[in-house]
């Protein structure tokens, strides 16, 4: 297959499309519009149906009545969009309802900033909805990586009968890369559906019994039951879904954990740290819920410092020290706001706190 | 012996968990009844509110889901993008449709939305305990207007029928009563053409419900249904305000 150059939001649209989505639903927000624009001409070409919705709120619940009709689903948003949708994100996780959620995100809080941010840590991971639930997110580190993501992450949303987020941000959505299209996959005919996705509410006459689709259950034995039960399907993603990648881990000095963009901002700061003497290595959590903790058990012996290194006041830090299990000092480099730092400021940043670490 | 009445099959045999005198029953009834007059039940798919009517589905024997409060028409456009071909509706209160979910129900007309919503007003708050709703009128007392809903504090009550028949793409807008048989006939009828206009692809279609609520209005069933004809249809007129040419 051949590369093609495309802007981000386009290509994720895209790959949702050939992921054999049924159903698109958005409002426009940036930096994540070119989505929205993209489904609109271009899902109905593939047999699906694009509508654009009158909010966030509208969006999500859209979203949930396609999917719970038995639709394959795909919404776009960024930051203070999604913290509209958490209420809906709550409900469909409770539901048990599959869905796809891209979120390109941006600077907060409130309206915030239209460049990239990765403030929306834990609004991914700890969710902004009620009650006990879990989404699995994963946080690609480029266009490649997110279009096979976001291909891949409806079979596993309908495996676990649950939301999956994707959590890109500005700087992947706005910027080109070459990239390979997957293969098209065939929307779901209406009347295959009830194969497909048996509990789907499609109409008694296309099943046995009736399907009815609902989140209400008053007697707190039967809640806690069923919580109980979503919680066997979270454990399962937690040794299932698992994805990291690492970088020199043996032999490294100093160990960055980063994710997305600054990730790849990492990569570069580590050839810097190297020509000052410092061997640097990297942990890139690719799924952030369930937070790669064994990546850390990969640790070299000689590394004396952990550096979690974001574009927020620092949010996924907290998941480092729990990882870190108190075997490294962990550190903290960020900028947040929509700035993204040089490399070479991470790498003065860094050379810092490894002098304090050392001066200890 | 020759049956002279036999209960819907749209119906769920079992007792609903409503207050006795309340018209969720009579309306749950007449919708199941024409789904089931038009052949339509295997085909029908129903988003209930939050609300005294979320437990609907255990009533309504069709495959329905339950829906966030007030977005019951957000959730029933999606479903339509799945199934262009089925009939689909929402049934949603006053506080879930006029209150929470009035942004969800005017867009949900306003895009011309090929489903029928059934719209239960009985001008109060049910499930939490007579709250003030928009549609609660002046001088009727709430838990959260214990001397009565006043313009200056409350503002005044929300017609959602003459709301929403301005809007070009709600094809069939018309209030009923719930009252008395005679009322009550009328009211299918109604839902009936809804039905018809939503299988004929013309646009989006509602049918509001003048409803009593006997436990939160403090007043016997019978006093009830007396004052939603005497002091709620005084406010809010029964009659259809939008029909396409020919229904």
């Amino acid at each position: 297959m051949s590369k093609i150059l495309m802007k981000g939001n386009e290509a994720f649209g895209e790959a949702a499309i050939r992921a054999g989505v049924k159903c698109y639903f958005g409002y426009p927000i940036t930096p994540q519009n070119e989505v929205p624009e993209y489904m609109s001409h271009e899902l109905p070409k593939a047999g699906g149906a694009f509508l654009q919705a009158e909010s966030e709120l509208a969006a999500v619940n859209m979203a949930f009545g396609a999917a719970a009709a038995g639709g394959r689903v795909f919404i776009s948003t960024s930051s203070p969009g999604l913290a509209l949708m958490q209420e809906g994100l709550g409900f469909i996780c409770s539901t048990e309802v599959p869905l796809v959620a891209l979120n390109v995100s941006r600077g907060g809080p409130g309206v915030g900033g239209i460049q990239p941010g990765q403030a929306d840590y834990i609004q991914v991971t700890r969710g902004g909805y009620n009650g006990d639930a879990k989404i699995p997110v994963f946080a690609p580190a480029g266009i490649q990586e997110c279009v096979d993501l976001i291909y891949e992450c409806f079979d596993i949303a309908e495996k676990y009968r649950n939301p999956v987020m994707i959590l890109a941000d500005a700087m992947m959505g706005q910027m080109m890369e070459p990239v390979e299209l997957p293969p098209k996959k065939e929307i779901t005919p209406v009347d295959r559906i009830p194969q497909v996705k048996p509990w789907a509410i499609t109409g008694t006459g296309q099943h046995e019994g009736r399907n009815v689709i609902f989140s209400l259950r008053m007697q707190p034995d039967v809640l806690e039951a069923h919580v109980e039960h979503m919680f066997e399907k979270y454990a399962r993603a937690e040794k299932e879904l698992v994805r990291y990648n690492t970088i020199g881990l043996e032999d490294a000095e100093v160990v960055f954990v980063a994710f997305g963009t600054m990730s790849r901002l990492c990569v570069e700061t580590m050839e810097i740290m190297a020509e000052r003497g410092v061997k640097a290595g990297l942990i890139r959590p690719i799924s952030l819920w369930p937070f790669p903790e064994k990546a850390f058990d990969e640790i070299g012996p000689g590394t004396k410092l952990v550096i979690s290194t974001e574009l927020s006041m620092g949010q996924m830090i907290y998941d480092v020290k729990v990882a870190a299990k108190n075997r490294w000092p962990v550190g903290l480099i960020h900028r947040t706001g929509g700035i993204v730092p040089s490399s070479i400021e991470i790498a003065d940043r860094a050379m810092k706190l490894l002098e304090e670490v050392n001066a200890r | 012996m020759k049956t002279v009445f036999a209960p819907t099959a749209g119906m769920v045999p079992t007792d609903t968990s409503y207050c006795p005198g309340c018209s969720h029953g009579v309306a749950h009834r007449l919708i199941m009844e024409c789904l089931e007059e038009r052949g339509d039940l295997g085909r029908a798919i129903g988003v209930v509110p939050i609300g005294c009517a979320i437990n609907a589905h255990h009533f309504m024997n069709v495959d329905m889901c339950e829906s966030t409060h007030g977005r019951a028409p957000a959730i029933a456009s999606g479903i339509r993008r799945v199934h262009p071909d089925k009939v689909v509706f929402t049934y949603q209160g006053d506080g879930d449709l006029a209150s929470i979910g009035a942004g969800e129900i005017v867009h949900a007309a306003h895009r011309g939305e090929k489903f029928t919503t059934f719209f239960i007003n009985n001008a109060i708050y049910g499930m939490t305990g007579g709250q003030m709703a928009p549609t609660t009128l002046i001088g009727q007392k709430a838990t959260t207007a214990v001397d009565g809903r006043t313009v200056e504090q409350a503002g005044m009550p929300l017609r959602v029928c003459e709301m929403l028949a301005t809007i070009d793409c709600a094809v069939f807008v018309e209030r009923v009563m719930l009252n008395n048989p005679a009322n009550v006939r009328k009211a299918k009828k109604a839902v009936m053409t809804a039905l018809d206009i939503q299988a004929a692809g013309l646009g989006f279609t509602f049918v509001e419900f003048l409803s009593a609520c006997p436990t939160n209005w403090g007043l016997a069933p019978v006093d009830a249904l007396k004052w939603v004809e005497t002091d709620m249809a005084a406010y809010y007129p029964v009659k259809n305000f939008k029909r396409p040419e020919g229904y």
